[in-house]
């Protein structure tokens, strides 16, 4: 008989050594210190953090550059309250997350225990699935179902709640556990009636256009949209989180449609006959004012969660399946139609409504980031915060492939960009990763700096300081009668000396005859992490501009004269 | 709808808006947080809820009655059934299914009132299973509308206090609940 007996902890090692796992982004605290232990002797590799909130994002930017569960490590109460935001940000954008909280003894739960939080329940709203295990036994079925929950389907983060008593005692059960979720199905290929609707619908479209949604990069379907758009000659708009689902370079790509989309990429949408979305939930940010949303054209829609049919628009066909599957099961049925007029349309409109700035009056965001583009060409992984830096990387980075941008869509969390640079680095140690981050988010996780200059990653933090918070400036300036109230971030530090202070290798651009030299430079720079700060004017605004609440026909492509009446839309 | 017994203008109307879902699950702790939470995200009212174990070990039946915009009710149905712990979520809004519910009422009465409420007792089916000297308790089983009714004929005694089982279902001959 075996003399030792794994503790709880040792066999969630053991469980978590079986699925995979590279890192664990975490923090330590008393009742996760048995986990923590038992990671000593394990090859998985633990990636210490400044804050909880800074190692969910980590493992976000992981999984969202991956495709695999990103693994968070932390302690009950504040540790696994920090990591709320984290959840939220990856249950709105659908990434796979697997959270270990620590959790007080068993005999303590619900009489306020030291550092007791019922995260469970805290959670409910923000995870695709949770668990409190209560039998130590359960460790590798709960183990093996929430990565399993985690990573198909519709993607998303699950928590598992460890108590102490759990992890510390002994778990007689052997490594593999069968699952149990009769609950839980995963929608495959769509159903034969609804392809052959869709492939109708396709066939008769003039005006077709492909919106490609975040689905069509978790399920890995860039080739399948391609062809489909090259076979219909449709022209592929993009979502903020599907920029790179689709090669943005393509010919027939118009870059990302919506509130701060090109203004081609919204007319096109405006004017199609016919609107594919894949792997999109038609968020408020493209639709606007929803009961006037393209009411001339009719609309597919293809999801592996039916959850989203009907919710905002109701559109004429809905497939259910994962995008990759229905659009190879779709590609058959589908033949080439000849749209050359409307191509030629959408082309003049690209030629009269290019994305532009201007390059006198001080050095602007958009001249980096359209200079950072043509330096990195799309080899290099992008993530972002958020804000105005984030429309503008958004408008002038240019995604080429899959997973190569990660940006904080539906939750919009600022302090997202660096940790997830972070997390995204240590997944692929062979590409660069810059970090595009504004002021005011950066300071919310730079703390993870250190975090970076300690495993020596290639991160560029690119921070693009007006010492405002910018997006919330533009709104007051245009709609507010430029009553500023509360953007202002004077007291910035000097962020150059900031990562001096981390051994971090430092650059500032000032004027706008530095950004290709400086950037040249940073992007050059291998010997670790460094930061870029980029001094840009204090008042600029991302054009083009759909107020919230308004219709694609009323986008404001350059800053008007005259008074704009408040938004009625949410934020 | 089935067949709306002894129903008054008001409560026909009332229950066109009234949705009738059950739901299958896993039981597992915080399963029933989770049901609630999305009625509550959606702005639904929960109206009833009736939760008991199922034939299978393990899980539960919930017979939930609500009332919300009926737009809504398709997806929050769906956002029930993609619950991982939720087996299956049923709408049987509009069809046939064999609904009960069952209530207890009991009365502050003189013995002159006994008489004229013994009738209605007797009326509707009802049943006295608490007779003191100055309360009876009344036990009736029956559509929701009939306890509606029975509640309203004797609304000019004195109610003391009312406690309603909430309304169970189950579908008719091979349809699943």
């Amino acid at each position: 008989m075996d003399s030792k007996v794994a503790t709880g902890a040792e066999r969630l090692i053991e469980c978590l050594e079986a699925e995979g796992v590279e890192y664990i982004f975490g923090l330590s605290g008393g009742a996760a210190i048995p986990i923590f232990d038992a990671l000593v002797d394990s090859s998985i590799k633990l990636i210490l953090t400044r804050h909880e909130q800074g190692a969910a994002h980590m493992a976000d930017g992981y999984a969202r550059a991956t495709g695999r569960p990103g693994v968070v490590l932390v302690t009950s109460g504040p540790g696994a309250t920090n990591t709320v935001t984290g959840l939220l940000t990856a249950h709105m954008d659908s990434v796979p997350m697997v959270v270990i909280t620590g959790q007080c003894v068993t005999d303590m739960l619900g009489k306020d225990g030291f550092q007791e939080a019922d995260v469970t329940s805290i959670t409910y709203a923000v995870v695709k699935h949770s668990y409190l295990v209560r039998r130590s036994g359960d460790i590798p079925r709960i183990t093996r179902e929430a990565f399993h929950l985690a990573g198909t389907g519709r993607p998303g983060p699950v928590l598992v709640d460890i108590p102490k008593n759990i992890s510390q005692g002994p778990c007689l059960a052997p490594l593999t556990s069968e699952m149990d979720l009769p609950g839980y199905s995963i929608p495959s290929h769509g159903s034969p009636d609804n392809l052959d609707e869709a492939a109708a619908l396709l066939s008769s479209a003039q005006r077709p256009v492909l919106l490609v949604g975040h689905g069509v990069v978790i399920s890995e379907a860039s080739k399948a949209v391609t062809q489909l758009a090259e076979r219909l000659g449709a022209p592929m708009v993009s979502t903020l989180l599907g920029k790179g689902g689709a090669d943005e370079t393509h010919p027939l790509h118009l870059g990302m449609l919506g509130m701060h989309g090109t203004a081609y990429a919204n007319k096109a949408t405006d004017a199609a006959d016919l609107i594919m979305s894949i792997g999109s939930r038609w968020d408020d940010r493209i639709t606007g004012k929803l009961d006037e949303f393209c009411l001339g054209a009719k609309k597919i829609h293809v999801d592996i969660d039916p959850a989203e049919f009907n919710k905002m628009v109701v559109p004429e066909v809905c497939i259910e399946g994962d995008a990759r599957l229905v659009l190879e099961a779709l590609l058959p049925l589908v033949d080439p139609l000849d749209t050359s007029e409307w191509l030629a349309r959408v082309e003049a409109w690209r030629k009269k409504y290019p994305l532009k700035y201007r390059k006198q009056g001080g050095l602007r965001a958009q001249h980096v980031l359209d200079r950072l583009d043509a330096l990195t060409q799309g080899r290099a992984i992008i993530s972002t915060d958020v804000g105005q830096h984030q429309m503008w990387a958004a408008q002038f980075c240019k995604v080429t492939e899959s997973k190569n941008w990660l940006s904080s869509g539906g939750a919009g969390t600022m302090g997202f960009g660096l940790p997830a640079a972070i997390g995204a680095a240590f997944a692929r140690p062979d590409q660069d990763v810059w970090a595009v981050v504004g002021d005011g988010g950066f300071q919310m996780t730079q703390a993870e700096l250190a975090t970076a200059a300690i495993h020596n990653l290639r991160v560029k933090c690119l921070i693009i300081n007006n010492n405002y918070l910018g997006m919330v400036r533009q709104w007051q300036e245009l709609f507010f009668e430029n009553r500023l109230s509360g953007v202002d971030l004077e007291g910035n530090p000097d962020f150059v000396k900031l990562a001096q202070a981390y051994g971090i290798k430092a650059f500032r651009i000032k004027r706008p005859g530095d950004v290709d030299r400086i950037l040249s430079q940073a992007d050059a720079y291998d010997e670790g992490p460094c930061v870029v700060v980029a001094e840009v004017v204090k008042e600029d605004n991302v054009f083009p501009f759909i107020p919230a609440g308004a219709t694609l026909s009323d986008m404001i492509i350059e800053k008007p004269t005259e008074k704009l009446a408040k938004p009625t839309g949410s934020t | 709808m089935s067949a709306v017994v002894h129903s008054l203008p008001d409560e026909a109307q009332r229950t066109s808006d009234f949705h009738r879902i059950s739901l299958f699950v896993k039981n597992e702790p915080g399963v029933l947080a989770r049901v609630a939470m999305v009625f509550s995200r959606r702005g639904y009212n929960i109206e009833s809820l009736v939760v008991s174990t199922a034939a299978r070990e393990g899980y539960s039946r919930m017979t939930i009655t609500s009332s919300g915009d009926p737009e809504t009710l398709e997806q929050m149905i769906k956002q029930l059934a993609k619950l991982v712990d939720v087996v299956h979520a049923i709408d049987h809004t509009g069809d046939a299914a064999y609904e009960t519910e069952i209530a207890l009422i009991k009365l502050r009465c003189s013995s002159d009132e006994r008489h004229e409420i013994l009738q209605i007792v007797e009326h509707f089916g009802a049943k006295v299973v608490d007779f003191a000297r100055d309360s009876l308790m009344i036990r009736i089983y029956g559509s929701s509308e009939k306890l509606d009714a029975i509640r309203d004929l004797l609304g000019k005694f004195e109610i003391a206090e009312i406690v309603r089982s909430g309304k169970i279902l189950m579908a008719r001959g091979r349809a699943t609940t």
